[in-house]
């Protein structure tokens, strides 16, 4: 870790400070997952209650509703919403990373005529706000009856997904030593074999980290689910904004409940990639 | 040899031929993003020179360029392009001021450093509608913690979200808290690849802490903070889900950006063919913006390299 040797060492003031002022920036997030825990009357008291007795009565309330006749209860679509948003996100990120580690490799290997052109037309799909392209996208859906369907919103996420692969993979191709593969070309290797037995193997780590990085990005998206999928196929944001829609009192414990629950893979993701997060957050533009 | 005969006497020959390796292995994603994006957006231009409203099975007409000359001579789309360039400012410069600050924090070892810095880059890859929930159940008047906060100093009831100018710091602040740890890992960036005997150079010959920053730090980060401010522009530009929770553009029209009054104008007011004109002049702004962006991109690869 070269890093690691070019920053000094802090004092203690140094390390208190940050400490702190590390966990004051995190305290919202913090704050949702304690009223989470807590029981209605807890969630809304004031002064705030830092200590409470825990409950896990929002989180049965996120797959369970009491039904109103009394002890029975029927299951939410939450469930159902879940499972939505891991399909669909898991399919158009695979998709869309094999897509688009193929042409990351063209683009590294075998310039085209116009090479920097495409790049930058596959970047402003990417940059462009979503609201410009799904008017077109929803007259489009509603003709071809793909609105509402699962390959709808997973061939949308899939094109989504391909500018971003395409970038941060070719970073990655891009930073490999091209002469070890025309050593391996000298020893007879088919370009087949210096694909997948020298390139591929020598960037699993960054495939790994540009799968998962789509994977939180759609995961997180509400625009175009918001628009484009129906009752059966709706995403947990989608259904989240929902649930803040409804005009009377909007219930906070059960919504930080959904959130905690939308929370866990990010914390998960965020610890394994910290050192790849700022490739993945610039698209691969910027890489140290 | 006789691999070369048996190749070119294939059927598939032409394909295999390493002049058409690039074009190929491109072809699939060109494909998907030609049919996802470039077509809908081919698909707009055409409609924005008709009259059409998607609600109504009329036959559309054909009108010129008359819903462009509508869109620039609206009041409406100026006032929200203008709450739109407000928003994006004052966010990107707290989260330019936050971002620095918490750069200078993290860049020195520390026990926990790691951990510490996880919760700071929490916000970042959490979902716009997630973040939109924390801060609307933040600002409620009744139980929320900033209105608790603020009536610990005074008796009134504190509705941040009523007045027009209290709402937009409340967009702002909510997307400064989310975005400013991506300015945070730019400028961690630009710190680290200063060379380190800069400093000792500069200990020994007692240069303040000002000029030291001005003339040692602030060279080697000034191209990454371009790079963020850009970047950051392009994004906040797009702001759409938080306004959509926390204010849904309110009070009255103070906080619509210009995505939320697309969105208004598309699909609540069916004005199909003018939202599709509007969306392409803020097309054209965008493409700007990442041609600056990638220029800058460009610009500091070259800077590395000499």
């Amino acid at each position: 870790m070269a890093r690691q040797r070019e920053i000094g060492k802090a004092g203690w003031w140094h390390t208190l400070g940050a400490t702190v002022i590390g966990l004051f920036y995190f305290f919202p997030v913090l704050w949702i997952i304690l009223t989470a825990f807590k029981t209605r009357t807890d969630a809304l008291a004031i002064p705030p209650k830092l200590f409470f007795t825990p409950t896990l009565e929002n989180f049965k309330g996120v797959f369970f509703r009491s039904s109103v006749s009394g002890d029975s209860s029927e299951a939410t679509n939450f469930g159902l919403y879940f499972f939505n948003s891991i399909f669909v996100a898991g399919t158009a990120v695979l998709i869309a990373v094999i897509i688009g580690t193929l042409a990351a490799y063209a683009f590294s290997r075998h310039p085209l005529r116009g090479n920097d052109t495409y790049l930058f037309i596959i970047l402003t799909t990417r940059m462009m706000p979503p609201i410009v392209v799904i008017i077109p996208i929803f007259l489009m859906f509603r003709v071809t009856g793909l609105a509402g369907s699962y390959w709808g919103i997973i061939l949308l996420y899939t094109a989504f997904n391909i500018p971003f692969s395409v970038w941060l993979v070719k970073s990655f191709f891009d930073e490999l030593n091209p002469e070890i593969e025309d050593a391996a070309r000298m020893d007879g290797s088919t370009d087949w074999r210096v694909f997948f037995g020298i390139c591929l193997p020598q960037i699993v780590a960054g495939l790994a980290a540009t799968f998962v990085f789509g994977l939180i990005l759609t995961w997180n998206e509400f625009l175009f689910a918001l628009l484009l999928t129906g009752v059966e196929t709706r995403t947990v944001p989608v259904a989240m904004a929902r649930t803040i829609g409804g005009e009377v009192g909007v219930d906070y414990g059960l919504l930080a409940a959904i959130v905690t629950l939308f929370l866990i893979p990010i914390f998960f993701v965020t610890f394994m990639l910290q050192n790849q997060l700022l490739r993945g957050v610039t698209f691969g533009t910027v890489k140290k | 040899m006789t691999g070369v005969a048996t190749s070119k006497s294939s059927p598939w020959s032409w394909l295999t031929d390493p002049k058409r390796r690039g074009p190929l292995l491109v072809a699939p994603a060109i494909i998907v993003l030609f049919v996802m994006n470039i077509f809908p957006l081919l698909w707009s231009f055409g409609l924005s020179f008709f009259n059409y409203r998607a609600n109504r099975l009329n036959v559309p007409e054909f009108v010129g360029l008359r819903n462009f000359e509508r869109i620039l001579t609206d009041d409406k789309v100026w006032d929200r392009f203008q709450t739109t360039a407000l928003i994006v400012g004052s966010s990107v410069v707290l989260q330019l001021i936050i971002g620095f600050a918490l750069a200078m924090l993290f860049a020195k070892h520390f026990p926990m450093r790691r951990m510490v810095m996880m919760l700071v880059l929490t916000p970042m890859m959490l979902s716009f509608v997630s973040v939109g929930v924390f801060f609307k159940f933040y600002y409620e008047p009744t139980f929320g913690l900033l209105s608790w906060v603020v009536n610990l100093f005074s008796d009134e009831t504190f509705v941040l979200l009523a007045t027009p100018a209290g709402a937009i710091a409340g967009i702002v602040l909510a997307d400064a808290w989310m975005w400013s740890p991506f300015v945070m890992l730019l400028v961690l960036a630009g710190l680290v690849s200063v060379p380190k005997y800069l400093y000792e150079a500069a200990e020994i010959d007692r240069v303040s802490a000002w000029r030291r920053f001005r003339t040692i730090t602030f060279p080697y980060i000034k191209s990454l903070l371009l790079l963020a401010v850009l970047f950051r522009t392009i994004e906040t530009f797009k702001l759409f889900d938080i306004v959509y929770i926390i204010t849904n553009g309110g009070p009255g029209s103070s906080t619509e950006t210009i995505a939320v009054f697309v969105y208004r104008m598309a699909f609540q007011n069916f004005r199909t063919s003018q939202s599709a004109a509007l969306g392409y002049i803020i097309l054209f702004i965008v493409i700007v913006l990442t041609n600056l962006y990638l220029y800058s991109v460009n610009r500091r690869a070259e800077e590395e390299a000499l």
